[in-house]
């Protein structure tokens, strides 16, 4: 009998490791991440929707992130050992890993890759990104509704079209609510370097700008502007933490809702090299966390604003929208397409300073 | 405590210090991954055994060692007469930077002349910036740690503005990079699958001839009595400013070499991200290849595994990814703290002071 059971149960367990190996094979997907994720900023972000993926499928993925990985050469091979280990869908966070994702995803034709910020497409390589600049919008009203004498600061990452259009998205959002605002940048080569990015807050604070915003990925400029009493926001990430009253809002990224999608796609086989550019509309950035220096009808307004660009009433670049020199570049009631915001290089009325080249 | 210089340091222990500085980064290293709650044992299987257990792993690693050891052999000469370029990455970038604008020039060619020049010229760019250092050296006294150091911050931007402005690839939607180099200009591929390339035997010849150079060579020998006995150098009419021109020069040439390596070979274009501090890192190598050619080999294969494993943790260990950096930093201090030992010796004050009050008591 004592032997009887013995059997079944040995039967049973190696009919349930049989049936879970079958039902399960998870799919593995690997992401590269460009920082920490312990940021607080664009890496957490990738990271909390990497667990929303994780919490969502359950055993039927398994998922990997790799931090720290730089935009060199180097990409490659980690994205090439991600793939020769397993992972049939690869996420690369950064827009640097584009070139080596391009020739690892010919060298694996049956991995699926998705590459952030990027353009360059196959097969098997899609690319995916959120609308940030109307997160910068959003941001920018509520800027513009906040500051004392009108002068804005950005600290910018790299002068790619990105960061150009965050900038010039922010300047436009303010300017909505407050034609005399004008918009400082300062330039820090680089996607995370507190120190950097703290310095650069510093001398924006010191030539006057009293509402900051930042492109690069850590808190370091919220903080900064906690220390000298101006107005900073979240980027990316709640930040409210490191501000305190200096944190006035934040453009809250949800890559959960890009990468539970295309999970899902590649589970059902259906998986195809669309680009993908997300925004409110979708639920990929939205304005939160707003914080107790802000009355109660900015946030009104930053909202009405965000269900704007949800309902479709409202483009961030809607002209008559005029460049640096005054030249208007959209003509009033047009709104900019896709394919020119995504070379975006110039600056808009109201930004101080020319693109660095 | 008094650190006292030894009459005759030990010249085995001088070879052995390497050894020695591996055997601490180890140990401290182990205790490392025990504070992260990691078996050591398995941590150091994934850092030095992984990532050479397949031919691709070795493929990385020489792709990973060429340019530090091409680097470091230059560097390496500079050191012997005490002369610190610690700017090669900047070499390395300007290397990369004529290189690479031969490749812009002429993107439709299909010459075989083509990778010859841009290597050529790769060559003379990072010679160049070596240059300028030497002159201020030699005309303006002016220490050249700082010059070498300040002008790879200059080729950075100078790489900066060439990829958002002239070099742009106008194609490529404004992002500060440049088209990507034909097939005429990149070093072929050894393997099929694998990324080592030609250029590795670049690195080859550099050392074969970087050892010929130093065992032999008169000029080898003028500029290393001139780092370790300038006085004697000059008594014996060894011209001190032909070691600068010399030590910084021919550094640079490597650097600038390793850079087109870098351009012309995985990078594939000239982009913001050319180097991972190679010319940095290669300061480390040469150190612990203790500044000879074929010590250098040795350190170089050493700090790429290091760079490989540490990549290899971080995936399969989830450690941080700093864990390179610290086995790096590690192994450069363990070694120079060997190297104090070796040519100093711990005294303790008290010894004197007991040793004067003996002294005074054998006294009536």
């Amino acid at each position: 009998m004592s032997r009887f059971k013995c059997l079944a149960a040995g039967l049973a367990l190696a009919l349930g490791i049989s049936s879970a190996a079958q039902a399960a094979d998870p799919l593995k997907a690997g992401f590269v991440y460009i920082g920490p994720t312990g940021d607080h900023g664009w890496t957490y972000s990738h990271d909390v929707g990497r667990k929303e993926v994780d919490a969502k499928f359950g055993d039927k993925v398994k998922t990997q992130g790799i931090e720290n990985v730089p935009e060199t050469a180097d990409a490659e091979r980690v994205i090439r050992d991600l793939a020769t280990k397993g992972n049939k869908l690869i996420f690369a966070t950064s827009f640097g890993y584009m070139n080596q994702m391009e020739k690892v995803s010919k060298a694996f034709p049956k991995t699926i890759f998705m590459h952030a910020t990027g353009y360059k497409t196959g097969k098997n390589l899609g690319t995916y990104d959120v609308r940030t600049y109307e997160g910068a919008y959003m941001l920018g009203v509520v800027a513009g509704k906040m500051t004392k004498n009108g002068k804005l600061g950005v600290v910018g990452s790299f002068p790619i079209p990105e960061v150009i259009r965050n900038i010039n998205a922010y300047t436009i959002g303010a300017r909505s609510v407050n034609p005399k605002v004008s918009t400082r940048v300062v330039w820090v080569n680089t996607w995370f370097d507190p120190g950097k990015e703290r310095e650069a807050a510093l001398t924006l604070i010191a030539q006057g700008a009293d509402v900051l915003m930042q492109n690069t990925d850590s808190p370091a400029i919220v903080q900064a502007a906690k220390e000298k009493g101006v107005y900073a926001f979240g980027w990316d990430s709640d930040m409210s933490k490191f501000g305190d009253k200096a944190h006035l809002a934040a453009s809250v990224l949800h890559w959960g809702i890009i990468y539970n999608e295309t999970v899902e796609k590649v589970l059902a086989g259906t998986w195809k090299p669309t680009p993908i550019w997300y925004g409110v509309k979708q639920g990929a950035v939205n304005i939160e966390a707003f914080g107790p220096a802000v009355p109660a009808d900015v946030k009104k307004l930053a909202e009405e604003r965000r269900d704007g660009i949800k309902a479709g009433t409202l483009h961030p670049f809607t002209g008559p929208l005029k460049d640096q020199a005054g030249k208007e570049f959209l003509a009033a009631g047009k709104s900019m397409p896709d394919s020119d915001l995504a070379k975006m290089n110039f600056y808009v009325e109201g930004v101080e300073g020319t693109v660095p080249k | 405590m008094l650190l006292e210089p030894r009459a005759t340091p030990s010249r085995g222990m001088r070879l052995a210090a390497p050894l020695l500085a591996i055997l601490l980064t180890l140990g401290v290293g182990a205790l490392l991954f025990i504070a992260l709650g990691k078996d050591p044992q398995e941590a150091f299987h994934v850092l030095f055994i992984g990532p050479l257990a397949d031919a691709n792993g070795w493929s990385e690693l020489l792709l990973k060692a060429a340019p530090l050891i091409l680097i470091a052999q230059g560097l390496a000469i500079g050191f012997r007469a005490r002369i610190f370029n610690i700017g090669a990455e900047g070499q390395l970038i300007m290397g990369a930077v004529f290189g690479g604008g031969v490749a812009i020039a002429f993107q439709d060619s299909q010459s075989a002349w083509l990778l010859p020049t841009m290597v050529l010229a790769g060559a003379i760019g990072g010679a160049l910036w070596g240059a300028i250092p030497a002159l201020l050296k030699t005309r303006f006294n002016a220490e050249e740690t700082l010059t070498t150091l300040m002008l790879a911050y200059v080729a950075n931007l100078i790489l900066s503005w060439l990829v958002s402005d002239p070099w742009r690839d106008p194609g490529g939607m404004n992002f500060p990079q440049s088209v990507m180099f034909g097939d005429a200009a990149l070093f072929s591929m050894l393997f099929e699958g694998l990324r080592l390339n030609t250029s590795v035997f670049i690195t080859i010849a550099a050392v074969l001839l970087f050892w010929i150079f130093v065992s032999k060579s008169f000029l080898a020998y003028q500029v290393t009595v001139g780092g370790l006995a300038p006085q004697a150098a000059r008594y014996a009419g060894f011209p001190a400013s032909r070691t600068v021109w010399l030590s910084l020069v021919l550094s640079g040439l490597t650097a600038g070499l390793a850079g087109v390596g870098e351009v012309a070979g995985p990078v594939g274009q000239l982009n913001l991200n050319i180097s991972p501090g190679y010319g940095y890192a290669a300061i480390i190598v040469a150190w612990i290849g203790r500044l000879h050619p074929v010590g250098i080999v040795f350190s170089g294969l050493l700090m790429a595994l290091i760079y490989l494993g540490g990549e290899a943790a971080q995936m399969a260990l989830q450690t941080p990814a700093a864990i390179t950096g610290i086995f790096q930093g590690m192994l450069l201090f363990f070694l120079l703290a060997c190297d104090v030992f070796i040519e100093f010796r711990l005294r303790k004050p008290l010894e004197k002071r007991r040793a004067a009050a003996l002294a005074r008591k054998a006294l009536p």
